[in-house]
């Protein structure tokens, strides 16, 4: 299980996998993801490996400001 | 009459050595659609927008970055509604990955209330941001000594409100944005409070380099048609400024001189 945007999610995908999901690839823009508190960078969201329990946040650009 | 290129101008806006072509910037939050929105980028002639970062909606992902392309203005990301440095220099470093640029407008909030800076979270941010390497453009308290501090831990412009966010009451507290002004060595850019075109225009006359506006624009009747009369009063204030407003005085001073009145 993970806990993607504050909700639990069966399985343990890959970050990569996990964001296929959603429809974003690399080349998503305004996107960007963190992990238990920390910025995964944009190269490295295919290779990035999620345990049990962890805590996805996936941001978007939204009007603001 | 004289051409407009034989009236004084001022320096242009330049920010961490990247000229803008316009001393509006303009926020995105707001506006009913994106048409709205585009509308307004057009009226306002505006280089920079701002945008902010939600939990992304899968099904409802906009087009909002292809907007701002379309329109070919840059993306200033926030830090909207955090609360706390560490917040903040989170969301920088997700906006950094999201929009490829280490531009931020830095914002830390204390309270709910009154959006007002949480000055004591928003400087430790900003130290922490511009050792990060990021280009840092704080929303600040109209307090000059704050504003200073700021620029001494290396931001590349300081926001001062004139009023709270959204509240569109103008510039409170001219006196204090005067003094930023006259002692900042960076860029001096009116965020926040701006209700209309004149309240643009003071800023400008105070010695701010720049402004910022968002809700004056997006909330309007008519965003497109209040985003042009915003950039007029930014162009009217810089026309003024460079042009030397004469002292107050608080006695009338004729125009008409006395001497040759005839006596009736």
């Amino acid at each position: 299980m993970i806990v993607l945007n504050g909700s639990p999610r069966d399985g343990t995908p890959s970050l990569g996998v996990l964001l296929d999901e959603l429809g974003l690839g690399s080349d998503a823009r305004g996107v960007a993801v963190a992990v238990d508190g920390e910025v995964v960078p944009r190269s490295e969201w295919d290779r990035w490996a999620l345990v049990d329990g962890a805590r996805v946040e996936v941001v978007d650009a939204i009007q603001g400001g | 009459m004289p051409s407009r290129e034989a009236e004084p101008r001022l320096a242009g806006l330049e920010i961490a050595g990247r000229r803008l072509a316009s001393r509006l910037l303009l926020g995105t939050g707001g506006f009913q659609s994106f048409e709205l929105l585009a509308a307004a980028i057009g009226a306002s002639g505006t280089a920079v927008v701002t945008v902010a970062l939600r939990r992304i909606d899968p099904a409802g992902r906009g087009s909002l970055i292809g907007v701002l392309d379309a329109a070919g203005v840059d993306v200033l990301p926030n830090t909207a509604g955090c609360h706390t440095a560490r917040d903040a220099v989170l969301t920088a470093r997700l906006a950094r990955e999201a929009f490829a640029t280490d531009w931020i407008k830095l914002e830390v909030i204390g309270d709910e209330r009154t959006l007002l800076p949480d000055a004591v979270e928003l400087l430790a941010a900003a130290e922490e941001l511009v050792d990060d390497g990021f280009v840092v453009l704080p929303y600040t308290n109209d307090d000059p000594i704050l504003a200073r501090r700021l620029e001494d831990v290396g931001c590349a412009a300081v926001m001062p409100l004139g009023s709270p966010i959204g509240s569109g009451m103008g510039i409170c507290n001219p006196y204090n944005i005067t003094l930023i002004c006259d002692r900042a060595g960076v860029p001096v850019i009116l965020d926040a409070g701006i209700g209309t075109a004149s309240d643009a225009a003071l800023a400008i006359e105070l010695g701010c380099d720049g402004v910022l506006c968002a809700s004056a624009i997006s909330r309007a009747r008519d965003p497109a048609a209040m985003a042009r009369a915003v950039a007029l009063g930014v162009e009217a204030g810089e026309l003024a400024r460079a042009a030397g407003r004469i002292e107050r005085r608080s006695h009338a001073v004729a125009s008409t001189p006395e001497k040759g009145r005839p006596v009736l």
